[in-house]
């Protein structure tokens, strides 16, 4: 059995960033598209934890961040479904390819 | 010194009347507007009469000589110590005569129009212009300043330009005001060349430090300004013509004639003040203001003067006795009387008995403003009660209108010259200046007076006599009592203008010339002026086809001159063929092709880009993620692989 090493979290982290990416750029879904951002997120989240546990293991630093990002993005997801709520309410529907008023 | 207050009021007054009547004047004042038009020009009037006795008689003569008095001087721009554009009366001899000339004609205009104006629906507009038009009149002449005059000059234009198209849903009348603005704003150019180039060698704009600069023979800036010298002729002498070209125009002298017989347009009271009586003299009266340096310093700018004036006297004179139409006769008359103006300040000098031309000049001016006003409220009395200009309508209406049939044969024989009517007298003075210093205009003056008495006549008799009325049922009398009283008022004043003593009071060094009066010398021109009055009873008293059958002998003459000389034809054949074709077209090609070809390349290069770009901002948030993801990818390759 092999112990999981930095490399392997940062591989994990930098899937789940493509994923969160893939997600962003196919949905089209609001709702999906918010989530996949926190998949990125988290993808960043998960970088700071590993980075301050293997290469800083006797500071907070990473760990102090982390929490920041995730209160920063329960605010974020509050705006954003605030948003999506008016999206909808406006336009009947929380489909992208609709909201696209401010073209040229 | 008078008290500058009340002298003040006289232009103002007008301008009240003016700003009241153009604010408020179609909302509140819709029928009253005359009467309030009126009585302020009646306040304006009655204080310019007691201006002009408290100078002439109380405080103006010091020594037996009258002086220019200045109650009033405002500094008003100063460019640099010394030049600077002051607001001033001024208080001369001249200065004064206008001021009573142009409020007594003016307000003999407002109380005509009552009644010629009645019912018409711009009523208020018409009297605010006119109290614009006074207004600047006015201003122009108590003017201080060379450019205190150029402002108010312009001021009289534009009101002549409103008053012109006063019918401004007419063609016709919209053309004639454009006609009379242009040509006028194009002599304007030469006059305000004209003050730059006097100012720039005497460094200064007011009249009075001017003329003693420019006249005293020992001063630095008149030796400076005869030195300079373009195309042989000394900057004096360009100065003085250019000045003069303004005043030609404004004044309707050859070349630059051929606005005032359409601006005929005009309702008629308004020509009768504007194109007869007062504006148009405002050439005279430049002239006359800077006489003195004409005079004695630019003997060959006051030669043009004269030779210019007595050219456009008789060409003037000829083209009257064939036009059909009253009011251009009579826009042609006064071009010629404007003519004798010039022509006697042309034979004129300064001082004692050589300045008797100045004072003919100005007698001229005083009196024609007389009977050229009661001419044209004449005229305009016969074209309300006929409704037409044309005088093949008219004949036999002496039984009609008797007190215009009266008030205009009394204006007639005052300007034919027959004594002892205004005219003769003014008309002696001019005639006797010119027999004095140049014969050549003499003999032109003779035989113009002849050719006015006749056309005059001609006029007289096409009106009043000729053939039998034909009016069927005369629908209305001669028009009510305000249109009559300027008609008798005036006529008195052109039957007994000429026993002023006008030599005591207006004269060109301020002393009392007395005019001597020649009984032999009268001789020649009352006899040719009679001969001309016979001539038209013998051809127009009663309807026959002499009159036509001369024209038909002398059929080039006759079409030449019933065609204006074909100068209009001319000026467009200039303008249109000429200065078009080989300076307009070319700059219009080369604007349009590369001025704008510049601007309009930049534009569609703009454009054409843009075209191409803009479908990077679709609206799509996804597309806009990707832009940045690709954007992220690209920095962080360039970071990795490119600046280890």
């Amino acid at each position: 059995m092999i112990m999981p090493g930095l490399y392997h979290i940062l591989f994990i982290s930098a899937a789940l960033f493509f994923i969160g990416v893939y997600g962003f750029f196919t949905r089209r879904n609001l709702i999906t598209m918010l989530m996949s951002i926190e998949l990125i997120l988290n993808s960043v989240n998960l970088n700071f934890i590993a980075f301050n546990k293997y290469v800083w293991p006797n500071k907070l630093d990473g760990l102090f961040f982390t929490l920041f990002v995730i209160a920063i993005a329960a605010a974020e997801a509050a705006t954003a479904i605030a948003i999506i709520i008016n999206l909808y309410r406006s336009h009947q529907s929380i489909d992208v390819e609709n909201a696209q008023d401010l073209k040229y | 010194m008078p008290n500058a207050t009340y002298i003040l009021l006289i232009p103002l007054l007008p301008l009240a009347g003016f700003l009241l009547l153009g604010l408020f004047g179609r909302k509140y004042f819709k029928n009253t507007s005359g009467l309030i038009a009126t009585c302020l020009l009646l306040i304006s009037a009655a204080l310019a009469l007691y201006t002009a006795y408290g100078y002439f008689f109380e405080y103006g003569k010091v020594d037996g000589i009258y002086k220019q008095l200045i109650p009033l001087q405002i500094h008003w721009l100063e460019f640099s110590p010394g030049v600077s554009i002051n607001m001033g009366i001024v208080l001369d001899p001249i200065s004064v005569m206008m001021l009573v000339v142009v409020t007594f004609v003016s307000l003999m205009v407002h109380i005509y129009s009552l009644g010629y104006m009645k019912g018409d629906e711009r009523f208020p507009t018409y009297y605010a212009f006119l109290g614009l038009f006074t207004f600047s009149m006015l201003g122009l002449v108590v003017s201080s300043n060379i450019f205190q005059i150029y402002i108010f000059w312009e001021l009289v234009g534009v009101s002549s330009f409103l008053l012109i198209g006063y019918y401004y849903d007419k063609p016709s009348a919209v053309a004639a005001c454009k006609k009379a603005f242009i040509v006028t704003r194009f002599a304007d150019v030469g006059f305000l060349i004209g003050i730059l180039i006097l100012s720039f060698y005497t460094g200064t704009l007011d009249f009075n430090t001017l003329i003693q600069k420019l006249t005293n023979a020992g001063s630095p800036e008149l030796q400076h300004a005869m030195a300079a010298s373009f195309l042989g002729v000394s900057a004096l002498t360009w100065g003085l013509v250019l000045v003069f070209i303004g005043g030609a125009g404004k004044s309707a002298m050859f070349p630059l004639h051929i606005w005032l017989p359409d601006a005929m347009e005009g309702p008629t009271p308004v020509s009768a003040l504007i194109h007869a009586a007062t504006m148009v003299v405002a050439g005279v009266f430049l002239v006359a203001r800077l006489f003195p340096v004409f005079a004695i310093s630019a003997p060959q700018a006051l030669n043009l003067v004269g030779y210019v004036g007595a050219f456009s006297a008789f060409i003037a004179a000829i083209i009257a006795c064939t036009q059909t139409d009253i009011k251009r006769v009579l826009a042609f008359s006064t071009m010629s009387q404007i003519g004798f103006m010039m022509f006697a300040l042309g034979v004129s000098g300064t001082g004692g008995e050589n300045g008797l031309g100045y004072t003919a000049s100005m007698f001229h001016l005083f009196t024609h403003a007389m009977f050229k006003a009661l001419l044209f409220l004449g005229a305009g009395a016969v074209i309300h009660f006929i409704h037409s200009n044309d005088m093949k309508d008219m004949g036999g209406l002496r039984k009609y209108l008797p007190i215009t049939h009266i008030s205009f044969l009394i204006a007639c024989l005052a300007i034919a010259g027959v004594p002892p009517f205004a005219g003769f007298f003014s008309k002696e003075e001019i005639l006797l200046a010119a027999y004095q210093h140049n014969m050549a205009i003499y003999y032109v003056a003779l035989v113009t007076s002849g050719l006015t008495a006749f056309y005059m006549f001609r006029l007289y008799f096409s009106i009043f006599w000729n053939k039998e009325a034909n009016i069927h049922e005369p629908h209305h009398g001669e028009g009510g009592f305000a249109m009559m009283l300027p008609l008798v008022l005036l006529a008195v004043g052109a039957a007994g203008a000429g026993f002023i003593p006008f030599g005591n009071f207006v004269s060109s060094d301020g002393a009392a010339l007395e005019s001597e009066f020649h009984l032999q010398f009268s001789i020649a021109p009352v006899a040719l002026g009679l001969i001309g009055i016979f001539t038209a009873m013998w051809l127009y008293k009663k309807q026959n086809d002499k009159p036509d059958r001369i024209a038909a002998a002398l059929s080039g003459l006759y079409k030449a001159a019933y065609h204006k000389f074909y100068i209009d034809e001319l000026y467009i054949f200039v303008t249109k063929k000429i200065i078009f074709n080989l300076i307009g077209r070319p700059a219009a090609w080369f604007d349009k092709n590369v001025v704008d070809g510049m601007v309009n390349l930049t534009g569609n290069t703009t454009t054409a880009i843009s075209e191409r770009i803009k479908g990077l901002q679709s609206g799509k948030v996804q597309q806009y993620a990707m832009y940045f993801m690709a954007g992220v990818i690209g920095i962080a390759v360039l970071f990795i692989y490119i600046w280890k």
